[in-house]
C-alpha cells in the first residue's frame, strides 16, 4: 500500500503539476516538495508526491551496482 | 521507465547473488516490514535466487492485515448509516469483520466508494453536502502525510462533512515490539523505503544502537532488495549494528521535513492495537483535540462486534513472522484469494497472498 511510482513533472501550477506517470498525464499535490522544477521526477503515492527523485543519486546507485565484481 | 528499467538488469542481478553467496556461510534471518517488498520478492522469485541460510521473512508491513479487528468492525458499521458515505482503499472492502465486510454491507445497499487518493475524498464530500463522507484513513508514514494535508484542506475550505477514520500506524515501534518479544530471531531489517521516505533513516538508529541489529532502507526494484540483502548480510558479518541507505535517491537520514509538519499538525502519537502484535505504545497516530470535528469515532460512536475471532487464523503468527502461512490450518484448504478468511490472505501485498500466488 505504500506503493509509490516515479512520475516526470509536465507543468506546475501552485501546489499542483501535471506529471507523466509511465505513459499518463494525472495531477499530483506538490505541496511536499520544496523546489520543485518541470522536467525534473518525483515519487507519487495516492495522488500526492512524496519526495524527489535524485538523478545524480539513481546514477549513481547504477554505477556502484555495475562496478560490482 | 526510467528509474524503473535500469533497476531490473538481470546480468547485475546474477552478480549481486554472486557476490552474496561468495560469504562464507552463515545463517542470517532478514525481516522486511513492507507489503511492497513481500510482493517484489515474491513476484522476482528472490528467495529461491539466495543460498538457503539467508532466510527471509516478512514481518507487519501490510496495513490492511495489521489493523485490528475491533477498528475493522467499526469501518463496516461506519457503512450501516445511512446517511453516510465510506471513500477507502480498495484492499479494506473485502477484509472479513466479525460478522461482516465492507463488501457484503455494499451489496446490501451501503454507499462505499474506493478511490485512490484522499483528495477524492474531499471532492466527494464537495459534491454530496446533504451527506456525511468517511475516508478509512489506513496506513503507514507514507500515507499520514497526505490525509493531514487533505484535513487542512477541508478545515481551510469549511468542509463539514467530511470525517476520517483513522487507525495510522507507525512502523518503527513494531520493530521494537517484535525484537522485545523475542519470539523470532531477527538478524537485521530490510527497512521500507518509502516509509523511510518520510521519516528519514535516523528514525531506525535506535534499532541498531539499542537492539544490535543492523537495519538497510531499500528501493523497490529487484536490484534494490538483493543489494539490500547483500549490504544487510555484510553489516551482519561484520558485526556492524548501523543504519544504511541503499534507496537514497529518494531517502534522506532527516527524511521529508514538511511531510513531518504536517503530520504533526494534524496527529498526535498514541497507543494503538495491532492485530497479532497488540497495544504497542506510542504506534499510532490519532487526531489532535483540534482536529476532533473529522474524528469519525467522536462524530459516529461506531460499535465494535463482540469478537470471536477465527482461533485456527494464523494471520496474527504470520505477521509476526513466526508460521509462514503454509504452517497455518487454514491455508489453501479453506482460506483463499476467492474466499479469505483473514486479512494477510485478502490483501494483495499480504503474505499468505503472496505464499498463494507466487510461493
Amino acid at each position: 500500500m505504500c506503493l509509490a511510482i516515479p512520475a516526470k513533472v509536465l507543468k506546475i501550477e501552485n501546489n499542483l503539476a501535471q506529471v507523466d506517470m509511465v505513459g499518463v498525464k494525472r495531477q499530483a499535490d506538490i505541496r511536499m516538495i520544496s523546489n520543485l522544477k518541470v522536467g525534473e521526477y518525483v515519487l507519487i503515492h495516492a495522488g500526492f508526491a512524496i519526495e524527489k527523485i535524485g538523478e545524480k543519486e539513481a546514477e549513481e546507485t547504477l554505477q556502484l551496482l555495475r562496478e560490482m565484481a | 521507465m526510467k528509474f524503473v528499467d535500469e533497476f531490473r538488469d538481470r546480468a547485475i542481478a546474477e552478480r549481486i547473488i554472486k557476490k552474496i553467496e561468495g560469504f562464507d556461510s552463515f545463517k542470517a534471518n532478514l525481516m522486511e516490514v513492507c507489503g511492497t517488498h513481500t510482493m517484489v520478492i515474491f513476484k522476482q522469485g528472490l528467495k529461491g535466487m539466495l543460498p538457503e541460510d539467508v532466510n527471509l521473512l516478512s514481518g507487519p508491513g501490510c496495513p490492511v492485515c495489521v489493523t485490528s479487528q475491533e477498528d475493522i468492525d467499526k469501518a463496516i458499521d461506519l457503512a450501516k448509516d445511512k446517511n453516510v458515505i465510506i471513500t477507502t482503499f480498495g484492499d479494506m472492502l473485502r477484509v472479513p469483520g466479525t460478522n461482516s465486510s465492507l463488501e457484503k454491507e455494499k451489496g446490501n445497499g451501503a454507499d462505499v466508494r474506493v478511490i485512490y487518493s484522499p483528495r477524492e475524498g474531499l471532492r466527494i464530500a464537495r459534491e454530496n453536502p446533504g451527506k456525511k463522507v468517511v475516508f478509512l484513513a489506513i496506513g503507514f508514514e507514507t500515507t499520514s502525510p497526505l490525509i493531514a494535508a487533505s484535513l487542512l484542506d477541508a478545515r481551510k475550505e469549511k468542509i463539514e462533512n467530511f470525517f476520517i477514520f483513522s487507525t495510522h500506524k507507525l512502523i518503527p515501534p513494531a520493530m521494537e515490539a517484535l525484537l522485545k518479544s523475542r519470539e523470532v530471531n531477527i538478524d537485521g531489517f530490510i527497512c521500507p523505503g518509502h516509509v523511510s521516505v518520510t521519516i528519514g533513516s535516523n528514525a531506525y538508529r535506535f534499532i541498531a544502537e539499542k537492539y544490535n541489529v543492523p537495519c538497510v532502507i531499500a528501493g523497490f526494484e529487484p536490484l534494490d532488495v538483493l543489494q539490500s540483502i547483500f549490504m544487510l548480510l555484510k553489516l551482519i558479518r561484520e558485526k556492524k549494528a548501523k543504519v544504511e541507505i541503499e534507496y537514497f535517491r529518494a531517502v534522506r537520514p532527516e527524511g521529508n521535513r514538511i511531510a513531518q509538519e504536517l503530520v504533526s499538525e494534524v496527529f498526535e502519537v498514541s497507543g494503538v492495537r495491532w492485530r497479532g502484535l497488540g497495544t504497542i505504545p506510542k504506534s499510532g497516530l490519532r487526531l489532535k483535540r483540534e482536529f476532533s470535528d473529522f474524528d469519525a469515532e467522536k462524530e459516529f460512536r461506531p460499535k465494535t462486534e463482540k469478537s470471536k475471532g477465527n482461533l485456527d487464523c494464523a494471520c496474527g503468527e504470520v505477521l509476526r513472522g513466526v508460521k509462514r502461512p503454509t504452517q497455518c490450518k487454514l491455508y489453501r484448504r479453506i482460506c483463499t484469494p476467492e474466499e479469505p478468511y483473514g486479512p494477510c490472505m485478502v490483501s494483495s501485498e499480504g503474505t499468505c497472498a503472496a505464499y498463494y500466488k507466487y510461493g
